[in-house]
This record gives C-alpha cells, structure tokens and sequence, in this order.
C-alpha cells in the first residue's frame, strides 16, 4: 500500500460503458462495400487488425460482411495487412 | 445472368491509351460472351497500401457488368494471360449491392447513410 494513496470518501463513480448497438442494425445499412475505405477503418485497429465484435458491438450478420469487405480491400491493397499507425 | 462487379490493378507504367484500349478490350469480351455493361469506373493512378511486384502504385479500373456464371472463367484466362495487369478481383453482387452501386452513382445518399458512410 503505497503510502500517499489517496483515500476516498464516497467511490469513484465508474463511468457506465455506453450501450453498444449494431450500427448496421440501426442505420439499415444492408451491404457493407470493399471499396469504401474510410468507413472499412472504423473496424481497424491502429495495426490494421480487424476489431473484435466486443469492440466493435457488430451484430454476427453484419460482423462477417464486415470482415468480407475487409479481406477483399486488403487484397486489393486497398487497406494494408499490417501497418503501423493507420489512422 | 448475375450481377459482377470486376476491380483490375494496371502496372503503372500504363500510358493513357493502353489504358482505354485495355478497358475497351475487355468490355468487348463481356459483350461478345453474352454479358452487358452496367458501369465502368476507371479510379487511374492510385499508391498501393503494400507493394506489389516490388510496384507501389497501380492503376485501378472498376468495371460492373450482368452475365452467365461461366464468362468470369473466360475473362479470367485473359487477365491471367495479360501482363499488363497485376491483379484482379471479381465480385459477384446481391441485390443490396446491386441497389448501393446504383444509389452510389446517381446521387447521393440517404441522410443516414451519408452520415455513417
């Protein structure tokens, strides 16, 4: 116990994580295109590693057409494979 | 017949009319085989997010065309054939894709999309 901790009265209030929702779900978005690549990045980590369906609250529907037009643009070298600092 | 979407990467050493010959080619070959165009979208010189055939940039041609299963086999020989091109992707479309492709040229968006996309 590190001496000068700081002791507090009431608890820190935990900041609540906000509810996540299926953008696609509440947007209607009904296809999720390869070639448009800012909006693939939202799903990206700064590796350019695609983000989980915790992180990214996709809906498992939505979440494979996500990772789909992911690996096309990738394989178009439209997004790297790995990279630092992507965004 | 279904819905294709085909995406080309030239070598960029391509000049301009090797390019629209290229893609006049090509478009002939679909229309000969029984397919028609809906669109064509040549993006031009674009930089590579990673280096192919030691190259790092390319020029992309976006190419959305109607036909039978077996023309991709065909155009796939063609392209495989060509060393002009350094890869290629065919995609087939579902009806969503279908109506965002056409919404996508003809206009905007709807305001949530615009907003999301």
């Amino acid at each position: 116990m590190a001496k000068n901790e700081i002791k507090y009265l009431t608890a820190i209030k935990q900041e609540k994580p906000k509810k996540k929702f299926c953008r696609f779900k509440k947007y209607g978005i009904k296809y999720v295109d390869y070639k448009d690549i800012e909006f693939l990045k939202k799903f990206l980590n700064e590796q350019g590693k695609m983000l989980p369906r915790r992180l990214s609250g996709n809906s498992l529907k939505y979440q494979r057409k996500v990772s789909d037009a992911i690996k096309k643009a990738r394989q178009m070298a439209l997004l790297p494979y790995v990279t630092d600092l992507l965004k | 017949m279904n819905n294709y979407e085909l995406m080309v990467i030239f070598t960029p050493v391509l000049s301009e009319e090797d390019f629209k010959t290229a893609q006049k080619k090509y478009q002939d070959i679909i229309k000969e085989n029984g397919g028609d165009i809906v669109a064509s979208n040549p993006w031009g010189l674009k930089s590579l997010a990673y280096p192919i055939d030691k190259k790092t940039t390319g020029i992309y041609w976006i190419l959305e065309f109607t036909g039978p299963s077996d023309l991709n086999e065909k155009l796939k020989i063609q392209f495989l054939r060509d060393e002009q091109i350094m890869r290629h992707m065919f995609t087939r479309l579902d009806k969503y894709a279908v109506e965002y492709n056409h919404i996508k040229r003809n206009g905007g968006f709807p305001v949530h999309k615009a907003q999301e996309a």
